[in-house]
């Protein structure tokens, strides 16, 4: 993975004393609130229902044995012994104190982490598929691209106040794992003639207003893929729509312009910049390249199982993944535990995992969007072993894409935006699917829920979303169905009006159950759903 | 009746006007109707609170309540989470909250 070099560290390391003497500042009372708050957001430090918050940034969600164990010394020294990983790769961390901030960023930047451009109106975090480097369909790792637009939008001055936060997926393979056409901007590394170039794919989003991005361009040559990243952004800082916040993200610039007329422009803006000369010089990308060489894999690992145990063998058919490399698979640890937290992870189990990536993963771990973690490259001789630490640890839920593997945000338990929790309903549906035994036959089943219109729980992406909402002070919860954030993405509609909290979960079950009785052979539930439309649903939910 | 909060500028915890001080417990708090704008701003001035901010409350069983569930939560803690709230034991607790 890549690592620091002195300008990373400077920057990094730099940028914690300033927070250092900013936060002095403002617990001396020489700044106020509204003077500190863009600053300590700027840190990713937001101030949440029962405390500070941290996000964390995990640069594509790739984190090394030592990362995630300085991140379990943080929930254990500054917060309350855990943390949770969301869909956008990252940590946060919802006990913070103010006056711990400056110590904890110290920590962070020890092992070359941060949390700056978490929060704000800039480029955040860049993410990408969890199984990069990994699996078998990627035309090439599409890291070394993510970090190399890391670098370029860290503290980059033209876009540190952009009209709203601005969001990058980058993945190199058809099936796409990072739901990139719902980011700002979704770039596929793609293979053409035998020369590699990037897909673009601008104006997705979730959100009050969501939509699918577009393709704006097929087929950028990498040696132009930062020049080209700018004359997006360029237009969006030029016409984004500074004047209304629920209108300022780029996907109501393209909607609103047409894509067409933004890609014209975009274009104009690419040949102009072309003369400019703005793209990085090759050499820093094949230096950044240098940091994803395939790690030395065991070109005799053993390619058999030993599958006598059912228990680990339906651990292996759920929760592990084909990988490029003979005798190897990449192994998905649910943070899914039924009627657990989704997302959450104990002091003790971060560092079980760390342990585990730095035995059997050559140092490396994943966080998914779908908030579990990744072991990228387990030998299958070594899975037997994998699996009986994690599942003595609580770790080994064999639920990875099924109806138990529910995203969640934190909702009204841990969320000042929250209309309602989401976190309670997700551990009564998964409570509710493993009682009664259909979570195997209901096979991949994406249930996705938001606490609020802003959809960090991807709601409108779900097979099932959920989205809490308000009702004259009672929590309340509309159900939708159909949406995919993956290759095959669309934006799930509503089924009619809302349930309460003992309703929805009925209304999960009551919409897994019409599938059961329509599905043909070899439909998932969304198949289904596309082929027989909404009616049958309404009727067995409202009839 | 209103009651005046807000989170610990160092700490942040949520914090309950007790009529002379800032209380971790909303069972402490004091109605303010009439004088929210003032004392909020003559606490914020104090330093010891971050942005505090008046909501709806009523008696309830002697104490008293937040209107919105929101200030429920924020008054005990995560609804997911007992044993981090502030009363981890109470087998009550989450009727008063929801
Ligand atoms: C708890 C503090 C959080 C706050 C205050 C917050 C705030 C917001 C807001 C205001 C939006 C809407 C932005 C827009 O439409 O312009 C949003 C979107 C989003 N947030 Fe959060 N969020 C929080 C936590 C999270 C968490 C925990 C996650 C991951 C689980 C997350 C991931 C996302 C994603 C994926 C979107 C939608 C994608 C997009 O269109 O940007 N957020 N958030
Ligand atoms: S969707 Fe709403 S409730 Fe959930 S984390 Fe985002 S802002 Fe908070």
């Amino acid at each position: 993975m890549y690592r620091y070099d002195q300008y990373d560290q400077q920057m990094v390391d730099a940028r914690v004393e300033e927070f250092r003497d900013q936060a002095r500042r403002r617990l001396e009372g020489k700044l106020t609130e509204d003077q500190f708050k863009p600053l300590r957001l700027m840190n990713g430090l937001y101030l949440q229902l029962h405390a500070y918050m941290l996000r964390v940034a995990v640069p594509y969600g790739t984190l090394n044995s030592l990362q995630i164990r300085a991140l379990a010394d943080i929930a254990e020294k500054y917060d309350r012994g855990y943390g949770h990983f969301t869909t956008r790769q990252n940590i946060q961390y919802n006990w913070i104190k103010l006056e711990d901030v400056a110590d904890i960023l110290a920590d962070l930047a020890k092992v070359e982490m941060h949390a700056i451009q978490t929060s704000g109106n800039c480029i955040r975090n860049i993410s990408s598929d969890h199984f990069a480097g990994a699996a078998a369909d990627e035309v090439t790792d599409p890291r070394p691209y993510a970090e190399l637009l890391r670098q370029w939008s860290s503290f980059h001055p033209e876009f540190s106040y952009l009209p709203r936060k601005f969001k990058i997926a980058v993945i190199a393979s058809d099936t796409d794992r990072a739901a990139m056409r719902l980011h700002d901007i979704g770039i596929q590394i793609v293979e053409r003639d035998g020369a590699l170039g990037a897909a673009f794919y601008v104006g997705g989003g979730m959100g009050r207003t969501p939509m699918v991005a577009p393709c704006i361009n097929p087929f950028v040559p990498l040696d132009q893929l930062i020049t080209y990243a700018e004359a997006c952004l360029r237009v969006y800082n030029r016409h984004g729509r500074r004047d209304n916040k629920y209108k300022a993200r780029i996907k109501i610039l393209v909607h609103e312009m047409g894509a067409e007329e933004y890609t014209r422009q975009v274009e104009e803006e690419f040949a102009h910049l072309l003369e400019q000369g703005v793209e990085p010089p090759f050499a820093e990308l094949e230096r950044i390249r240098t940091f994803f060489a395939d790690p030395p894999f065991d070109a005799g690992a053993d390619v058999a199982l030993d599958r006598s145990d059912p228990d680990f063998a339906l651990w292996v058919d759920r929760n592990t993944v084909a990988h490029k490399a003979d005798g190897y698979v990449s192994a998905v640890i649910s943070l899914k535990p039924v009627g657990g937290i989704p997302g959450d992870a104990t002091a003790e189990q971060m560092r079980l995992m760390g342990d585990l990536a730095k035995e059997y993963s050559f140092d490396e771990l994943r966080v998914m969007h779908t908030q579990n973690i990744v072991l990228p490259h387990v030998r299958k001789a070594d899975l037997h072993a994998v699996w009986t630490a994690l599942d003595g640890a609580g770790l080994g839920s064999p639920n990875l894409d099924t109806v138990e593997d529910i995203i969640a945000c934190p909702g009204l338990d841990y969320c000042s935006l929250a209309n309602a929790r989401s976190i309670p309903v997700a551990q009564r549906i998964s409570e509710r699917f493993a009682a009664n035994g259909k979570t195997a036959e209901l096979g991949q089943l994406k249930v996705k829920i938001s606490g609020c219109i802003n959809a960090c729980g991807h709601h409108h992406a779900g097979h099932i979303g959920i989205l809490g909402v308000d009702r004259k002070g009672v929590e309340n919860y509309q159900l939708s169905l159909g949406g995919s954030e993956a290759e095959d993405v669309s934006l799930a509609k509503i089924t009619g009006p809302g349930f309460d909290e003992a309703g929805i979960v009925d209304a999960v079950e009551t919409a897994a159950d019409v599938y059961l009785r329509e599905r043909q052979d070899g439909e998932r539930f969304l198949d289904t759903y596309r082929r027989i439309g909404m009616t049958p649903f309404k009727e067995a939910l409202y009839g | 009746m209103r009651i005046l909060t807000g989170n610990d500028l160092k700490t942040g915890a949520v914090i309950w006007w007790t009529g002379s001080d800032w209380s971790l417990h909303v069972a402490d708090a004091v109605d303010v109707t009439g004088r929210e704008d003032e004392l909020a701003r003559v606490e914020e001035a104090e330093r010891r609170v971050n942005v505090p901010y008046a909501i709806d409350a009523e008696m309830h069983e002697g104490q008293p309540r937040p209107a919105h569930i929101k200030d429920r939560i924020r008054a005990l803690g995560p609804t997911v989470r007992q044993d981090l709230t502030l009363k981890p034991a109470d087998p009550d607790i989450r009727n008063w909250v929801i």
